[in-house]
């Protein structure tokens, strides 16, 4: 008897239907992962493994069997005995998955004792043990701390040592390391898999993140629009995709080991011939020794300390780092929202303070970067109007502008609301390009996007790039993405860039400790490469 | 930071903040009441004083000084006291000395003083009553949620929050005292004199002030328990096979806590509120009845005193709040 | 009181663009706020129409009818039922034989007018000091928010009592009571209004509108003021019942609207006493007030669901324990 087996599976909610008539097994001791973009309905399916639809008016329909149980014909309580006992689930966010409130060691205990009949004293003891063994050091003192005083990968740990507690068969891990930086997300990764190798428990993993399960299960089953699209050995279907839409899928996925396209690499508008090498071009943006200081007293953080880069005329200079590297506070410093405690910003030579139209900033969340209460047009006129422009040239503008970006003109007086997050992104970049810039600072303008809308967006970033002759700033998290559309990087750690250079030799040949570190926890989309990887980390992490 | 360091820190700040609000409160409350329009001295003194007694007034509450000056005096009496020469004699009125009142013809510290228990008694006795009503309503409604109980639980709970505390005064008083004789008409019996009839006396006072807060409470618990119910960390322990009634007991409760202390140290404001009113409607001789007594002769200086000693309470409260809710919830300290 | 106000930004709402007509659908559809609404709707044409319905009665609210009481007996309406004839529909006021009917609709119109045109002021007051507490910068926050604290630890009903004790004579009292109310009550909308100032202040399309090119003033009034709408209507809404009470408490104290000013909170102070003779004397105010504030507070609630639907699914969340189907 196979550990899952689910036959005709599909979800409902209203008149939402998020999975339609899917059907797997997964053998004792195997793993298969689930892949999708955003509402392919993968997560339904891991909370639908454990009957969490039950009671939330969600329809389910189909035979869904976990352990020998049928969860859609259990009785509550053999419910409760399948959840946690035998199949444990880790869930994304892992701050918001345990309650703030109460020790992280005594949470664990409360589940296990709903499932042991052990007293006060031995499962506090157990979980003490589970902390230990997913590498929670000094795991006594520590699981007296509420989950606030862990940091994220330790909140996952805790969440796995949790799930660990019963010594379940089954583990559904629905995108576990998605909230964690990419150092992190490999060291959560190795423990699941050192875990299993260990237990023998089987594992399910939902991702959105192709390279994530290429690492880490043996088969892989891709979803879109709930329904399943292509199933099959990971090898297999990642070497050699049968199904067009996970080809496209697997070509939109930005690698870190390829280099940039040569029709891609940066070059200046025409005026100074051929491509923008390091020593080519002059800089429109500089700023030298930035130094940004939040709060006062005992209680200040510098986010930014002594950094200077140039951007220079036609170029896209990439910003990579980890949450809390100042990233985001540099962009913010360089378009003149934020004023540096110290350091200077200069445009073109001329040191300046505050806002200037001619560079103009891209943000991460499209949900807050328009105000849902006016129409795109109107978030779009917004830079002419502040110009002074009145009348019908506005709106023949804007409409042009919306064009440029690949929307319909049409659609002028819609509402943010009635867009879809790549869309609302292509707004945005409207928007900045109505103020007239030289330069675009673009804070993880993607990272909120799923990876085919990713590819579009970089794309038209870099049309612009050339065609207008802007220059670029690309921040974010994602080094693959990063490597994409960069000639230059930099590449920042606790608020310092600590490696600042052309990208393709900084990605061949990085010299920093920091920077090795981070290439090689980038999750790789060759299982076999994977496997070798992870061998190098383990290596690396025992001498 | 250690913890204990953050929490001594915490606590100073808070305090600190206390005591400036208060001084901002007493400055606010002397200009409004002391530096309106009209002849203070007569008002203070009342409609039958003298010339000669309100030239005592004058005199004794330096009001022909300039204002600054004469809020600092009576900012030292609050914190040293003052010595109130009448001219044959020295009456002494020791901090903190809220002045006299002069129709009463007592200090009014000690006027005050005399009425705390009844207050007291009232006040403590409901706030036991409303939280053991108002917060098992909410965790019961919130355990219930859907069904017909809760249904009819949670339309009493509105019906009891839109009723006005002397409506439900009054129909209390005349339907158990007046038509079903089942309590005689309240009378202020001292708790060490009778235990006993001490509690008789105030139950109706004390549920008619309680039934109304305790709909607050039950309104308050219900909503925030909801609200972490459908929290990520429910989620998880349901998944986790532990069941709906320790989940509701433990974890959505806990995350009551916290609004519900902030909740009780806002209300200390409106209670006093409900106390004059409950006092008035059932005639028990606290500050809340003193205080309307005051309003309608216009005994300024009792007035004044009554607002100060409020004021007090509700910034002691929402201190003391402040440092409860910060070991309750952990994270507001260190952010 | 540092953690008041982020008490008040925790428990405060942004909610995602809704437009008139969404509100309207949103509050349409439930039937206990269309009930309340529709209660509400008559009290205040009521109000409206006191001098007409009193005009229909043929009474006023302020003439004495010395005959139809028996000062024999204290005060007694004379006749059934507290006095209720043709005449006078609802009988007449013990004592002075005031018309009850006209007291009553009158009062209505004391009750509503006091509790709006509080509601006015304190919010009128609470946005302007929380905007300007939210967008100022380090001094003008912490003196403001330090105010609106000093403002917020005056309880009310002892402040207004006190206030109402030594304010001049002259004011229609009506006014006084609605001033004093408004200009004490309104620390708990600033805090409100200064919490989503600083939330707003942090989203990306505020940082868009400054990299546009605008100053704070368009930005406070294009993009701040439409998103605070919301919480302050929402928190608006449920000001009124409590005002209501606090003017009925005030009046019902003596030191609110006087006589012969009728008004509900100001009839019940001497209804214990008459409750046997005329006990329509006691329950007609005290129903009045009570489904005045109860109409108004399911009203309320009924607005901040329909103006914040995110809060309020995420309150039904759970509520609705539908079976799931099984296969």
């Amino acid at each position: 008897m196979s550990l899952v087996e689910v036959t005709g599976l599909s979800v409902a909610f209203g008149s939402v239907r998020a999975v339609e008539d899917l059907s797997f097994r997964l053998e004792k001791g195997a793993a298969l992962g689930l892949v999708g973009e955003s509402g392919s309905g993968k997560s339904t399916v891991a909370s639908a493994l454990l009957g969490l639809h039950r009671d939330t008016g969600a329809v389910v329909d189909g035979t869904v069997r976990v352990a020998g149980v049928d969860v859609s014909s259990a009785s509550e309580r053999e419910l409760r005995g399948l959840r946690g006992a035998r199949a444990a689930m880790v869930f994304q966010d892992p701050l918001s998955s345990l309650d703030p409130y109460y020790a992280v060691g005594d949470q664990i205990a409360e589940v296990y004792r709903v499932h042991h009949p052990a007293s006060r004293r031995a499962a506090r003891a157990r979980a003490v043990e589970v902390l230990d063994r997913v590498g929670i050091p000094d795991a006594g003192r520590r699981s007296r701390a509420r989950p606030h005083e862990f940091s994220g990968g330790m909140r996952q740990r805790a969440l796995i040592a949790m799930a660990l507690a019963c010594g379940p068969d089954l583990l559904v891990a629905d995108e576990p390391t998605t909230a964690l930086d990419v150092t992190v997300q490999a060291q959560i990764l190795d423990l699941l898999h050192t875990l299993r190798e260990e237990t023998g428990m089987g594992l399910l993993l939902v991702t959105h993140d192709v390279g994530v399960a290429a690492e880490n299960v043996d088969e892989v089953l891709v979803m879109r629009h709930g329904r399943a699209v292509e199933h099959g050995p990971v090898g297999s279907v990642l070497g050699s995709p049968a199904a067009a839409y996970t080809r496209a899928l697997l070509k939109s996925v930005p690698r870190v080991d390829v280099p940039r396209p040569a029709a891609l690499a940066g070059t200046a508008p025409s005026g100074s011939a051929g491509p923008a090498g390091p020593a080519s071009g002059a800089a429109v943006l500089e700023a030298t020794g930035l130094r940004r200081v939040f709060g006062r007293g005992a209680k200040a953080f510098t986010a930014v300390d002594d950094v200077s880069l140039e951007v220079r005329r036609g170029e896209a200079l990439g910003v990579v780092g980890e949450s809390g590297s100042g990233k985001t506070t540099l962009g913010r410093m360089l378009v003149g929202l934020l004023e540096p405690t110290a350091g200077l910003v200069r445009h073109e030579g001329v040191a300046v303070s505050g806002v200037r139209p001619d560079v103009q900033m891209i943000f991460q969340d499209p949900v807050s970067s328009l105000n849902p209460r006016r129409s795109v047009g109107e978030s779009v006129a917004d830079p002419l109007r502040a110009r002074g422009e009145r009348g019908p040239a506005v709106r023949a503008r804007v409409a042009g502008l919306l064009e440029r970006v690949g929307l319909d003109p049409a659609h002028h007086d819609r509402y943010p609301h009635e867009f879809s997050g790549g869309q609302r992104q292509r707004v945005g970049i409207a928007r900045a390009l109505a103020a007239g810039p030289r330069v675009l600072v673009c804070d993880e303008p993607v990272s909120a996007l799923d990876v085919t809308t990713q590819a579009q967006v970089v794309e038209l970033l870099d049309e612009l790039r050339r065609e207008l002759g802007l220059a670029l700033v690309f921040i974010a998290h994602d080094l693959a993405v990063v490597r994409r559309v960069s000639d230059r990087l930099a590449v920042m750690r606790h608020g310092r860039v600590v490696e600042y250079g052309p990208a393709d030799e900084i990605y061949e040949s990085p010299s920093d400790p920091y920077t090795r570190q981070l290439l090689a926890a980038v999750p790789a989309l060759d299982p076999d490469l994977a496997a070798l990887r992870r061998a190098e980390r383990r290596e690396a992490a025992t001498t | 930071m250690s913890v204990l360091h953050g929490f001594l820190g915490f606590t100073l700040r808070r305090t600190l903040g206390a005591v400036v609000t208060l001084l901002a409160i007493s400055v606010i409350v002397y200009v409004v009441f002391y530096a309106a329009p009209g002849d203070v001295a007569q008002i203070t003194c009342g409609p039958r004083c003298s010339p000669a007694q309100v030239r005592q007034v004058t005199e004794q509450l330096r009001l022909d000084d300039p204002l600054y000056v004469r809020y600092l005096h009576f900012l030292q009496g609050l914190f040293v006291g003052h010595d109130y020469s009448t001219g044959t004699s020295v009456e002494h009125c020791s901090a903190p000395c809220l002045g006299l009142s002069y129709q009463s013809d007592q200090q009014v510290t000690q006027l005050i003083w005399a009425k705390l228990p009844v207050t007291g008694s009232l006040a403590l006795g409901a706030m036991v009553l409303w939280l053991l009503l108002g917060v098992g309503t909410g965790v019961l409604a919130a355990w219930r949620r859907g069904r017909l109980d809760e249904r009819i639980l949670t339309g009493v709970t509105l019906a009891g929050w839109a009723t006005p505390v002397f409506v439900i005064g009054l129909l209390l008083m005349i339907v158990v005292c007046g038509q079903l004789e089942l309590l005689p008409f309240p009378q202020y019996v001292p708790f060490t004199e009778d235990p006993e009839q001490w509690a008789w006396n105030l139950l109706l006072p004390w549920l008619s002030l309680a039934l109304i807060e305790a709909a607050k409470y039950a309104r308050l618990t219900r909503s925030a328990m909801l609200e972490t119910l459908a929290e990520d960390h429910v989620r998880t322990f349901r998944a986790y096979g532990v069941g709906e009634r320790r989940i509701v007991g433990r974890h959505a409760l806990r995350g009551a806590v916290g609004p519900l202390i902030a909740l009780n140290a806002n209300d200390l404001g409106s209670l006093f509120g409900g106390a004059v009113l409950t006092e008035s409607l059932f005639g028990l001789p606290g500050i809340g009845r003193e205080l309307v007594h005051a309003v309608n002769v216009v005994d300024l200086p009792v007035v004044v005193g009554m607002v100060l000693l409020t004021g007090f309470f509700v910034v002691l409260a929402n201190a003391v709040a402040d440092v409860l809710f910060a070991v309750a919830d952990r994270r507001t300290v260190l952010s | 009181m540092v953690s008041e106000g982020a008490r008040a930004g925790t428990g405060m709402v942004l909610a995602p663009a809704s437009g008139a007509r969404q509100f309207w659908r949103r509050l349409r559809a439930q039937r206990a706020a269309l009930v309340a609404a529709s209660v509400v709707a008559l009290l205040v044409l009521v109000a409206l129409a006191a001098p007409l319905l009193t005009a229909l009665e043929g009474q006023n609210p302020t003439t004495y009818h010395p005959g139809l009481v028996d000062s024999a007996r204290g005060g007694v309406p004379v006749g059934a039922l507290g006095g209720m004839s043709g005449e006078h529909w609802l009988g007449v006021e013990p004592q002075t034989g005031r018309d009850l009917f006209a007291r009553l609709v009158h009062g209505a119109r004391v009750s509503l007018g006091v509790a709006l045109a509080a509601t006015l002021v304190q919010v009128a007051v609470g946005v302007v000091v929380g905007i300007a507490a939210g967008l100022g910068n380090r001094w003008v926050d912490q003196a403001l928010s330090r105010f609106t604290d000093v403002v917020v630890a005056l309880p009310l009903m002892v402040m207004s009592l006190a206030l109402l004790a030594v304010v001049p004579g002259g004011f229609p009292r009506p006014v006084l009571v609605a001033g004093v109310i408004g200009l004490i009550g309104w620390g708990s909308v600033a805090k409100i209004v200064r919490a989503g100032t600083l939330t707003l202040k942090q989203l990306d399309h505020v940082a868009a509108a400054r990299l546009s090119g605008w100053g704070s003033w368009h930005i406070a009034r294009r993009e701040l003021l439409p998103a605070l709408a919301a919480p302050v209507i929402t928190y608006a809404a449920l000001l009124v019942p409590v005002n209501i009470s606090a003017e009925a408490a005030l009046s019902f104290l003596g030191a609110g609207v006087k006589p012969p000013t009728p008004s509900w909170g100001q009839m019940l102070t001497s209804a214990n006493v008459w409750y046997q003779a005329a006990p329509q004397y006691l329950l007609l105010p005290a129903g009045l007030l009570f489904v005045t504030v109860l109409a108004l507070t399911v009203l309320g609630d009924g607005v901040r669901r329909a103006l914040d639907p995110r809060a309020a699914s995420r309150l039904a969340v759970g509520t609705g324990r539908r079976k799931e189907a099984r296969a």
